[in-house]
């Protein structure tokens, strides 16, 4: 980056939920990445993280996949992906996975160290500020375990949502706890996922606020059916949306 | 204790159910957390003491054999004994010696978890032995004939009223005919009805936080002051402790000792921390006769050198059990065995069989805060993850869980089949919810739909609308 007026190239790690179930959040980070300066890479290789597989005890499975992520996104100066917990995942959990495997554990860190999830990218590498974002709402937020322990993003998409005119963030009791989802845990565990989720939307219905956002689909798409099942309100976006001034269409898991 | 751990999720089905317990756990949720997190703030060297606290046990672990004997010849010069039990049944049995060596008819008991480890209790009593447990919540647990929910606060789970329900049943017999509300009354009426038995015991039998090497001192730390009666009245003295509670120095006692209470109940001490260092000389005025240490093993040494050897850096504070939202939804009872929490859920497949014990380090969201919190930096989710590991390995556990991830693993190996899947699976659910934009139930699979509506896909995948519109790829 020694020439100044060259644009950072980024490579998009999409994540599976986003391409499956909420590709308008991928277009917000494009967006908001093209905002800040950069040009925008999708690699048409990539999948997921594998997490799934990771969490189900598939060592195996997800060194395969790790593999397969390490090589399409090796030439990429920056990987950045609209979400704490696959970010996490690349982060963190490939170079533990390879720490037996000294070749791979040096491209694992490798690419660690490129890697950053989207909100955090933005602001501590672009020095982003949203542009003329036009949302008159009072907003909560809700750390994904992901973001506030393995990535550490608490205060960016703060700062961030702070930069929005008529955006008023309040903040929920108990921010630190889990909202239930945990990937497959909050399938084979519903009725635990279940009491974990419903404590989480007390505390953000008791903030009065009218729409939700986090910086992971996972937790939202749990929080947003959830309310919804109790016939709550409450408007659920992914950050992206916001700060690329795209929450005006329905939010997560309305009527379209 | 009775393992029921196969039985999580009927347990925890059950647990979600009781109003009681809902009660009590709430109050374990913002009671405990908030003090440690105050007591954290309030001493600015807390995270470096934590270091310290991991690199001295770390350094026990790696001297384990040297800093035992240490301990034991220390122990022997102060006028005590040991007793190496490798298991269980070795530790019951040395313990009933000692008690039928002086003709023990009822023991007390300071708070301790290896002797619910090794179900003392029922054991001494069919062998017509009476323990009476001297913690209060121990006691409100041993009346109401139930294991503890909690290693710090055995009777966490009982609201005052069952208290007071329990008292009124049980203390008849000693004149108390009212039904005592008051909670401060309740526990005078225990203190009242216990103080009697301290004094006719004929052995004391107590835990130990630690096993100082240096000196061969045990030490407990207690709020009740009901360790110190116990060990101190009885002519015997018993101690019943692990291996690794081994700690080379005093000096390190205190390093520890203040992260200790500051993690568990946001004390920066307990109320008393008793150092016990052989039986009463002759210049004591008062004193146990005897003194002996049973020293537990317990499958602990096996651990020694694999991926559970951080574990045994556990000093029993609780950190992670009060932090958990899993425990605070389901509590302790559900784990089914001794020790609850993401510490049970990471030491139990160990010690009752990953068969058994599958469940726990499943049903957990991975969030992390058990470690965040730990004293010790225990990794607990890393550990939960290796017996997942190890389940799927040894294929231990549902067939279509397993069939379900491999299936799911062979497309996401596969890019150009996963996109044309993925595609058909967006448009599809898409489809279904329609215009409602969620769907409230699935054909398959459940556990999602069961609890929560599946926000529905917005119809053609990010892959394909980038393509589409000639964003780069390359």
């Amino acid at each position: 980056m020694s020439d100044k007026n060259k644009k950072r190239e980024v490579a998009l790690f999409v994540t599976c939920l986003v391409d499956i179930n909420r590709p308008s959040v991928g277009f917000a980070a494009v967006k908001l990445l093209e905002q800040a300066g950069c040009e925008v890479i999708v690699p048409d290789a990539q999948t997921c993280c594998g997490q799934p597989a990771y969490n189900s005890g598939d060592r195996r499975t997800t060194q395969d996949i790790a593999r397969d992520v390490i090589r399409h996104f090796k030439r990429f100066r920056y990987v950045v992906a609209p979400s704490g917990s696959c970010a996490g995942m690349i982060k963190k959990h490939y170079p533990e996975m390879f720490k037996d495997d000294p070749l791979m554990l040096l491209e694992a860190e490798n690419l660690a160290s490129r890697t950053y999830e989207l909100v955090s990218f933005l602001k501590d590498v672009c020095g982003f500020k949203p542009d003329d974002v036009e949302i008159d709402a009072k907003l909560t937020y809700h750390d994904s375990c992901s973001s506030l322990r393995e990535v550490k993003v608490v205060d960016q998409p703060r700062a961030l949502l702070k930069d929005i005119d008529d955006l008023e963030l309040i903040e929920a009791e108990d921010r630190e706890a889990c909202c239930g989802f945990g990937g497959t845990f909050c399938i084979k565990y519903s009725e635990i996922s279940e009491e974990m989720v419903d404590r989480k939307i007390d505390n953000l219905l008791a903030t009065g606020a009218d729409m939700l956002s986090a910086g992971d689909l996972g937790c939202l798409m749990n929080i947003a059916g959830r309310l919804h099942r109790r016939g709550h309100k409450m408007k659920v976006l992914h950050i992206a949306e916001i700060l690329a001034d795209m929450a005006d269409g329905p939010g997560i898991g309305e009527k379209r | 204790m009775q393992v029921s751990s196969s039985k999580f999720k009927e347990n925890a089905h059950d647990a979600l159910k009781d109003d009681n317990l809902r009660a009590a756990l709430n109050r374990v949720k913002t009671g405990f957390t908030t003090a440690r997190a105050n007591a954290a703030e309030g001493l600015p060297e807390f995270e470096d003491l934590r270091d310290k606290a991991r690199d001295i046990k770390d350094h026990v672990l790696e001297n384990l054999d040297y800093y035992l004997e240490y301990f034991e010849q220390k122990v022997i010069e102060q006028g005590g004994q040991v007793h190496w039990c490798s298991n269980a049944s070795e530790a019951r049995e040395a313990v009933l010696k000692i008690c039928r060596d002086v003709d023990a008819k009822t023991v007390t008991k300071g708070k301790s978890m290896i002797t619910e480890e090794i179900a003392l209790n029922k054991f001494l009593a069919a062998q017509g032995i009476e323990p009476i447990e001297t913690d209060l919540g121990e006691y409100i647990i041993q009346l109401a004939d139930e294991p503890p929910s909690h290693i710090i606060g055995p009777a966490v789970h009982k609201t005052k009223e069952q208290v007071t329900e329990l008292f009124h049943e049980h203390h008849q017999q000693y004149g108390y005919t009212e039904r005592e509300e008051d909670p401060e009354k309740l526990v005078g009426e225990a203190r009242a009805v216990l103080r009697h038995k301290y004094v006719t015991a004929d052995v004391g039998i107590t835990g130990a936080n630690f096993l100082v090497a240096e000196t061969g001192s045990t030490v407990i730390v207690t709020n009740e002051g009901n360790g110190d009666l116990t060990q101190s009245l009885p002519e015997t003295h018993v101690v019943v402790a692990s291996l690794e509670k081994v700690i080379p120095t005093l000096e390190d006692v205190s390093t520890v000792m203040r992260v200790l209470a500051r993690s568990a109940t946001g004390q920066e001490m307990s109320v008393y921390t008793t150092f016990s260092t052989g039986p009463k000389r002759d210049t004591d005025l008062d004193g146990p006769a005897n003194f002996h240490v049973v020293l537990l093993d317990g499958g602990r040494s096996e651990m020694i050198g694999t991926e559970l050897q951080e574990l045994l850096r556990c000093i029993r504070c609780g950190a992670c059990m009060n932090h958990c939202p899993v425990y605070h939804a389901v509590g302790g009872h559900s784990y089914g065995w001794v020790y609850p929490g993401p510490i049970g859920a990471a030491l139990n497949p160990q010690m009752v069989g990953l068969e058994e014990a599958r469940d726990l380090p499943n049903a957990s969201s991975f969030c992390g805060r058990c470690e965040e919190v730990c004293p010790v930096r225990i990794p607990l989710p890393k550990i939960l993850r290796h017996w997942r590991e190890e389940a799927f390995e040894k294929q231990v556990g549902p067939k279509p869980e397993r069939w379900g991830i491999e299936l799911w693993g062979f497309f996401a190996k596969r890019p150009w089949l996963y996109r044309r899947v993925t595609r058909l699976a967006a448009s599809l659910l898409s489809m279904m919810a329609g215009k409602k934009g969620r769907l409230k139930s699935l054909p398959f699979n459940n556990g999602w739909t069961s609890v929560r509506d599946l926000p529905a896909p917005q119809g053609s995948t990010f892959m394909a609308q980038w393509k589409s519109k000639g964003g780069r790829v390359k």
